[in-house]
């Protein structure tokens, strides 16, 4: 069997509240291989964030890590110690965040702010690693990188400044890029662009991209693979075709029917009934039964487990599939 | 001259330009600061010089008046020394200990709110309880305790001898709070914005992030409390001089000059303590202005570029 680039299994967090603990991320398992692209979608709340925070180890206080293993490059990275995490932070696995408006930090200049990233992991002169950061920025179709080194982040518009973040966490050409709704906070235009030059560069670079969305048309034009999270668990994981063409799990087929287009012109746009449960207060049985049609028997009293059903060839969890 | 040209294009300079208060203000500060420490070039007498004092030049009115002479111009004080000689040496030895003691508060407190803000918890706890307790005695009355301690420690005579780095230690002992409390709450607004996040995930480590990624965004209400402070530590070393615990009669400070002067103003030489009173306000006010032209300029809700 070929090993993964990274495996996650059985991931669990969960938060240490006043009232106990919560669990934000449940039994969530997935993998990727090299240059593989794998969508999380969800609406929010559904613990997408906080998986993708969780791969580098770095969940906000008060939670933490309570189960599971990830395995990247033959290292548990629940286990190592934190200079290793900081090693592969930045360097082997990097992050770009939902609003480039607030990821660079306003009192230096995109050069520093590039060449410092570059200088935390490798030992070159500063020579260099501008050298570096100018390339990079190319690549990324920043026009005269070498004048828009020495500008600062407000002298910039929002897709330049999400193309210059693309580009730091490109700079130490890393295994894995994890995109947390990389393109929210920018222009409906902007967005396409940005996606489609994170999709060229992962291409060319063979980097692994885990994409954070919401937004399932994008995750369709973008990802090799899928998974549906929903209230903290994995409710549904295989191919982006299978998936979008024939959406095994009632909250993925609702999903996708609440894209826009799925319904003739001037007709209401689908939704899913109700809204998904406070994880304080998690229904018994199967998270989803509230809100699900088909919702009967063991839906209300067992958790599904996430496995092959019936002969598709993805996972599910759902009693109805 | 890159970066000159930079200076020159900045809205720092072009608001100053527009701003005569300010400008009036620097130039009265420029000049001041001039003035008193070319003193060993400029000032026709040395005050420091006992074989230069004659206790029969002792307060002589300044020329204009009636008995002045030429040759002392603001006249003399108490032991015959030329007032003008022994204000400009005086606001040399005010300068210093202000300017001296805001760089220890300064440091005193950006480090203490930087680590009280960033890793918060007990430590912030302690550091801001500390602040809160200090705070809740008068500045003057922290710094009269602490310099009763040095001076039972060192004994009046060593104390006068180095009386500026013990007021300097004094008056920044005193006031750090000022500087903690605000440095913490910059920090508290700071940490919590996704670029201090993001230089988590590049990899840096907290100290490199405390310093280097969120100091620099916390540094201009730093600046702007430090004119302030400054003109603040320049009063409370006044304070402590007239009350006889800040600087000896042999090197007077303006405060220990007014002080001195004092004891003779019902006696009709009002002068030695008048002169030196109008240059400690002119000196503090023109600092307090700067302050205020300053947080304007650095303050964004009002910077229109």
């Amino acid at each position: 069997m070929m090993e993964h680039l990274l495996e996650v299994n059985n991931l669990e967090v969960k938060f240490k509240l006043r009232t106990g603990g919560l669990t934000a991320i449940d039994k969530v398992g997935f993998t990727l291989d090299k240059g593989e692209r794998l969508g999380i979608v969800g609406e929010s709340g559904a613990g997408k964030s906080v998986t993708g925070f969780s791969i580098i180890n770095l969940i906000s206080k008060p939670g933490y890590i309570s189960d599971g293993e990830i395995i990247f490059e033959g290292k548990d990275l629940t286990r190592v110690s934190e200079d290793v995490l900081r090693h592969i932070r930045g360097n082997r696995i990097s992050m770009i965040f939902q609003d480039p408006m607030m990821t660079l930090n306003p009192v230096f200049t995109i050069g520093e702010q590039m060449a410092e990233t570059i200088l935390a992991h490798k030992n070159i002169s500063r020579k260099d690693a501008l050298e570096i950061s100018v390339e990079k920025l190319r690549q990324v179709h920043i026009p005269s990188p070498e004048t828009r080194l020495n500008q600062y982040p407000h002298e910039f518009s929002g897709g330049m400044r999400q193309r210059i973040v693309i580009a730091i966490a490109l700079l130490l050409d890393p295994a894995i890029i994890i995109a947390d709704e990389p393109t929210t906070a920018l222009d409906v235009t902007i967005q396409a662009e940005i996606m489609e030059l994170l999709l060229e560069l992962c291409e060319k670079n063979e980097t692994g991209l885990i994409l954070i969305t919401h937004d399932l048309g994008v995750v369709s034009q973008v990802t090799e693979k899928i998974a549906v999270m929903y209230a903290g668990r994995i409710v549904e994981i295989g191919s982006t075709e299978n998936i979008v063409a024939n959406p095994l799990h009632p909250y993925t087929r609702g999903l996708i029917k609440a894209l826009p287009g799925s319904r003739g012109t001037g007709e209401k746009l689908y939704q899913i009934p109700g809204s998904m449960p406070n994880l304080t207060e998690m229904p018994k049985g199967c998270a989803f039964h509230p809100r699900c049609e088909l919702a009967e028997g063991e839906c209300f009293t067992t958790v599904p487990e996430l496995m092959q059903r019936g002969n598709f060839r993805r996972l599910a969890a759902c009693h109805k599939v | 001259m890159d970066k000159w040209k930079k200076f020159k294009e900045s809205y720092f300079l072009y608001s100053f330009l527009r701003d005569p208060v300010a400008i009036v203000s620097f130039v009265v500060f420029v000049f001041l600061v001039l003035a008193s420490f070319t003193a060993p070039f400029t000032a026709p007498y040395d005050p420091y010089d006992t074989t230069t004092i004659s206790i029969m030049d002792s307060e002589i009115p300044p020329v204009w008046l009636e008995g002045g002479e030429k040759n002392f111009v603001l006249g003399t004080d108490s032991q015959g020394r030329d007032m003008l000689s022994t204000m400009m040496y005086g606001m040399r030895v005010s300068i210093i200990i202000g300017i001296g003691a805001v760089l220890l508060q300064a440091f005193l407190g950006v480090v203490i709110g930087l680590l009280s803000g960033y890793i918060g918890g007990r430590v912030d706890a302690f550091f801001m309880r500390l602040a809160d307790i200090q705070l809740s005695f008068s500045t003057l009355m922290v710094a009269i305790f602490i310099s009763a301690i040095f001076q039972t420690a060192f004994g009046v005579g060593k104390y006068s001898e180095y009386a500026v780095p013990i007021l300097v230690l004094i008056i920044g002992l005193a006031e750090w709070p000022q500087y903690a409390r605000t440095v913490r709450a910059s920090v508290l607004g700071e940490k919590e914005k996704e670029y201090v996040e993001a230089a988590k995930v590049i990899g840096f480590g907290s100290r490199w992030i405390m310093f280097r990624h969120i100091l620099p965004n916390t540094l201009s209400p730093v600046f702007v409390i430090s004119t302030i402070q400054v003109a603040n530590a320049v009063m409370s070393e006044a304070a402590l001089s007239f009350l006889g615990l800040g600087m000896p009669v042999t090197k007077p400070s303006l405060g220990s000059l007014i002080n001195l002067g004092f004891e003779y103003i019902f006696s009709g030489s009002w002068w030695i303590t008048i002169f030196p009173g109008i240059l400690l306000i002119v000196l503090v006010l023109v600092v307090n202005l700067l302050g205020d032209w300053l947080r304007d300029v650095l303050n964004p809700k009002l910077y229109k570029g």
